[in-house]
């Protein structure tokens, strides 16, 4: 099953879990699939209107979805999506 | 030949050694001897005694017949501190070199006593005694240390990841750190924000970071920028910088410095913490992505705490604040692989760094190919940020 790696501000949403695996064959059901298992990551990736959020990086591997097909770029079993979101923090 | 392989000291009892003074009186005699430097072409470069001819340890057996084609001549052998020289002048007297010495201590302990060598131009005596481990290194040398004398470069935010940057860069002998911050110091700061001290709290950072710097190194101009980093200023204070380490605690100041820096074509080297995770990434403006290439809009306030509200390991401040440093010193000398178009993600808790690759964004606003070239009437116009990062925390 693919592996999702969860940032440090959503993992409140994963019971503190920093990687958890999710189904899927594309990367929007692998999203949803966590969605499903933690639904309190829901309203942080994806907007009311099912999108995902324009603030939400995501990656398969170490690629950008966005260069790649976006959510329905395909996921294998040994793969990795990654949430990568902005940090501001430096003092 | 005499073998080598036995030990150092043993070796210095078997071959004759001068001491500096003694050196110096012989090589200013009539008689000269053949003085022979037994070290690298790059350490032979940074500093060398006048009339030496330099010949690696690895080519003397090679090539002494050509050079001392008499055996019974006079030979002088100096390395760095007198070690490679003392197995050169024993490897000679094996090949039946009747009069060889080497000198004690070597260029070290010559240039410790004050006396001249033949140096290139630029560096005093001070500085290259107080680079020579910088000099010694064939990536940077003479060449690469006096690029960072040159270099004048902006640290945005006198903080968690400018106290270490700051005073590594400031080691590194980068000519001009201009700070920008408008803080005191306070005690709170002091878990991981190095450059200050206990008896500082109260004083401005800016302040506070030039006494730490011009007490480590008096090479360093420290100038002093206590301000706020904002739409009317950046213009006219990135333009003074060659490379800009943006350490800032907020998104529109993040946001500002980077469409700034594009404007400008000034690299950025930005990197952020929170809790126990570290991002970096170098933005060199049209050669790789910018900030909204990586991140074109912010997050929302929930998804983005600040680290004043959620906290941070202080020694992530360290690492990442370094890691910048590290960039900042690459990208002055044009050395190795800068983090363009890659970022490095450091999670402190399972010691794992993970690359993730940046692209530009054909859609860009900033450095896209439909961003407008803008006119220089134009440059310190910016949108209002705190409006497009509403939501987002300052601080």
């Amino acid at each position: 099953m693919p592996t999702v790696k969860i940032p440090p501000v959503l993992r409140s949403e994963t019971g503190g879990e920093a990687e958890v695996a999710a189904a899927g064959a594309s990367v929007g059901e692998v999203l949803r699939s966590l969605v499903a298992a933690h639904p309190g990551t829901e309203r942080q990736l994806f907007s009311g209107e099912g999108e995902l959020n324009r603030y939400v990086n995501v990656y398969l591997n170490d690629e950008d979805v966005r260069v790649l097909d976006g959510v329905e770029t395909s996921v294998a079993e040994s793969d990795t999506v990654v949430i990568l979101p902005a940090m501001a923090g430096g003092a | 030949m005499a073998t080598t392989a036995e030990p150092i000291d043993v070796i210095k009892t078997k071959i004759e050694q001068l001491d500096v003074a003694e050196a110096q009186r012989e090589l200013g005699a009539g008689a000269e001897p053949v003085l022979l430097d037994v070290r690298e072409p790059h350490e032979f470069a940074e500093a060398h005694l006048e009339g030496a001819t330099l010949v690696p340890p690895a080519e003397i057996g090679d090539r002494i017949a050509e050079l001392v084609p008499d055996r019974a001549q006079r030979v002088v052998l100096y390395c760095r501190v007198g070690n490679r020289s003392a197995r050169a002048a024993y490897e000679l007297q094996g090949a039946g070199y009747e009069n060889v010495a080497s000198v004690a201590g070597g260029i070290e302990a010559w240039q410790e006593l004050g006396l001249p060598v033949v140096a290139p131009e630029g560096m005093s005596r001070d500085q290259r005694m107080r680079y020579s481990r910088h000099t010694l290194l064939p990536e940077v040398g003479v060449e690469g240390q006096l690029k960072l004398l040159n270099a004048k470069v902006l640290l945005v935010g006198a903080g968690g990841l400018g106290s270490p940057s700051a005073l590594y860069l400031a080691a590194a002998g980068i000519g001009t750190l201009g700070l920008v911050d408008d803080d005191d110091v306070e005690e709170s700061n002091l878990q991981r924000q190095v450059i200050h001290s206990t008896e500082r709290v109260g004083t401005p950072k800016t302040e506070s970071a030039r006494i730490a710097i011009e007490g480590l190194n008096p090479d360093v101009d420290v100038v002093e920028h206590r301000m706020r980093l904002d739409s009317s200023n950046v213009i006219e204070l990135l333009r003074d910088y060659d490379v800009i380490v943006d350490g800032a605690d907020n998104f529109p100041t993040r946001y500002l410095l980077n469409d700034a820096s594009v404007r400008l074509r000034k690299p950025v080297v930005s990197a952020s913490i929170l809790g126990f995770e570290g991002q970096i990434s170098s933005f060199m403006p049209y050669e790789g992505p910018c900030y909204r290439c990586l991140y074109p809009v912010p997050p929302p306030a929930e998804l983005a705490p600040s680290c004043g509200a959620a906290g941070v390991l202080g020694v992530m401040a360290g690492v990442m604040g370094l890691l910048q440093a590290n960039e900042v010193v690459k990208l002055v000398i044009g050395i190795g692989e800068p983090l363009i178009g890659r970022l490095l993600i450091y999670d402190s808790l399972g010691t794992r760094f993970t690359e993730l690759k940046v692209r530009r964004d054909p859609e860009c606003p900033i450095c896209g190919p439909d961003a407008a070239e803008i006119p220089e009437s134009e440059l310190g116009k910016f949108p209002d940020y705190d409006a497009f990062c509403a939501g987002a925390p300052l601080g």
